[in-house]
């Protein structure tokens, strides 16, 4: 065990290596000079010289990646282009609203994935046909589209529920139950997009898992015995059906994390989705390389810990 | 009757499929022009099925400049799909390249692509695109070539199971006995044999494709206005989602049904395959 963790992390880490080491060279390939854009257009050759000098654009190649590489393992990630803040406070400020907004709707696109997944596979006909359509179109809704129609329901025309933001304006002056609602409030829209777009993908995977281990002959068995068929969909197949499942948790949290980058965008949600949709429409780099880099440890770190799920779930892989 | 065309999900998907290409392809027979606009405070906001004042005839009304939303909606349809279709072609190609190399060739080849592919799947797939995107000037080129540069992965994985597999069989081993070069094996012997799943992988590639399109174009770093793609007009009718909601609802009904299409003709082929395998 400790020997598979420690090799688990050491290919997260080199993920993590591999990200930046692709951002330096991206940026390196990218058209443009950024010591001639820091200097302005009307600058003499010598001025943009002593500018490339000063960000250290003469050195060798190898040398300022490995500066580079030095100062951003260190937390020293710039000063945002656009706003002057120093890149590493502002992603510090928006990753918690990241996770809280993923986490949540992780957790509640599985249940209710899962629900609606055993539902399919334990009761075939048409209520299995109704359910896969609607499955099936969950999976094809673009995000920002849904997030836009559910907008347009909830908030302007019934006008029930926030559109923007993560709080009120007044949030700082509401105390107890009525912030924890503010905020509540706020969250409902872009919780309820990102959760309604993960079901479909959760519940057409936990049909096709049930209906695998519902052929296998222990199931036949477990018939055989006499079990009713509940004890036989719960205990015996959906446990089974789930091992495949936490696995896929882990393997789906990039393409959720990406599902985030829209909707923070849309719903002006403070995370690093939407500082880094910003960052990269003002084209300011050292914001668009930190924010990066973030979603890549946090989809990292949410891999490890979606494997020692599934060690938890499956005692077959712990060895 | 192929067995597949008595699978309603692969009537739906071929039906959908044909249509959006056959109205794309037809535009300008179907539609009038996408970019013109009227005299704007005459012709703007008009609802869908309504006329304007010179008699014209908007199926699904008008936008904020008076520029016809079916007309809009087919001339995106080109750009969405056509470029859609495309950033699956180069996700093919680099997939299965590198799926057939890594499978064929073990050793430290293939460890070091199969490498690279788990590292390139490791990473939300949104953020490459913006991050490719930020670096260049953003249009419909560029779109097709992250797109395909970001979408390969799945299918280089399935190559490469599919090759692994084949290489030891006895007519790919009878091959490479006759002294026949290895690429040539690949090419002749092997790929032929693992082509089928990544059909499967295309049709749903082809889908996720042309949702990211829209949503890169939604953000602005795609195909730029005023040239019409579905994602740069579901953006458009996002300002106006209170007066002229038809505007942003119309492209992204197109969208769904389209990715809806691509999905399920994918379901029901690998479902095919499945069964031809049994």
């Amino acid at each position: 065990m400790p020997l598979r963790a420690l090799s688990r992390l050491v290919s997260a880490v080199a993920v993590v290596i591999g990200v930046v080491t692709l951002m330096f060279f991206l940026l390196h390939l990218a058209p443009g000079d950024p010591a001639r854009l820091l200097v302005g257009p009307t600058a003499t050759p010598e001025q943009v010289e002593a500018q490339r000098h000063t960000l250290g654009l003469d050195r060798p190649l190898p040398q300022q990646y490995a500066s580079w590489l030095g100062r951003f393992v260190q937390g020293d990630w710039g000063i945002s282009l656009a706003t002057g803040r120093p890149v590493r406070g502002m992603l510090a400020d928006a990753w918690p609203a990241t996770v809280k907004l993923v986490g949540l709707s992780l957790l509640l696109s599985y249940a209710l994935g899962i629900l609606v997944g055993v539902l399919q596979a334990s009761r075939r006909g048409w209520l299995d046909t109704a359910l896969s359509i609607v499955t099936v179109t969950l999976f094809a809704l673009p995000g920002y589209w849904l997030g836009l129609m559910l907008v347009m329901l909830f908030t302007y025309r019934a006008r029930l529920l926030p559109a923007f933001g993560s709080a009120g304006f007044d949030a700082d002056f509401l105390s107890g139950w009525e912030r924890l609602a503010d905020r509540l409030r706020h969250l409902a829209l872009p919780l309820t997009t990102l959760t309604l777009i993960g079901i479909g993908g959760t519940a057409r995977f936990v049909r096709g898992a049930m209906l695998d281990v519902g052929n296998a002959p222990f199931v036949a068995i477990a018939h055989a015995k006499g079990l009713s068929p509940t004890r036989v969909t719960l205990h015996h197949v959906l446990r089974n059906a789930l091992i495949p499942v936490v696995t896929l948790l882990g393997l789906s949290l990039p393409t959720l994390f990406s599902g985030a980058v829209f909707i923070e965008a849309i719903f002006a949600w403070p995370g690093v989705g939407r500082i880094l949709v910003e960052a990269v429409l003002a084209r300011d780099y050292p914001v668009v390389m930190a924010a990066t880099a973030v979603s890549a440890i946090l989809v990292v770190a949410g891999n490890l810990l979606a494997e020692m799920l599934v060690g938890w779930a499956d005692p077959r892989v712990r060895t | 009757m192929s067995p597949l065309l008595r699978d309603r999900r692969a009537i739906f998907g071929l039906v959908v499929l044909g249509v959006a290409i056959l109205v794309a392809l037809m535009a300008p027979l179907v539609a009038g022009d996408p970019i013109q606009q009227g005299d704007i405070v005459a012709t703007r906001f008009l609802p869908p099925l309504s006329n304007d004042f010179h008699g014209t005839f908007h199926l699904l009304g008008t936008d904020r400049f008076g520029r016809d939303v079916w007309a809009r909606l087919v001339y995106g349809a080109r750009v969405s799909l056509s470029v859609g279709s495309l950033a699956v072609l180069v996700s093919v190609l680099i997939g299965v390249a590198v799926g057939a190399v890594a499978g064929y060739w073990r050793g430290w080849t293939g460890t070091a692509l199969l490498g690279l592919t788990d590292f390139a799947l490791a990473l939300p797939r949104v953020v490459l695109l913006l991050l490719l995107a930020s670096l260049w000037q953003p249009s419909a080129v560029l779109v097709v070539l992250v797109l395909g540069l970001t979408g390969w992965m799945t299918i280089a994985r399935l190559v490469h199971g599919e090759v692994r597999a084949l290489a030891v069989r006895p007519f790919v081993e009878s091959a490479i006995g006759l002294g026949a070069p290895g690429l040539r094996v690949l090419w002749r012997h092997v790929l032929p044999n693992a082509l089928t799943p990544v059909i499967v992988a295309a049709a749903l590639g082809l889908g996720n494709a042309i949702m990211l399109e829209a949503g890169l174009s939604f953000l602005g770093l795609g195909v730029q206005p005023p040239t019409p793609s579905w994602g740069n007009l579901i953006a458009s009718g996002r300002d106006t989602l209170v007066n002229a909601p038809w505007v942003a609802t119309a492209p992204g009904i197109a969208l769904v049904l389209v990715v809806l299409a691509a999905t399920l003709l994918g379901d029901a082929v690998r479902d095919q395959l499945h069964h031809s395998e049994k």
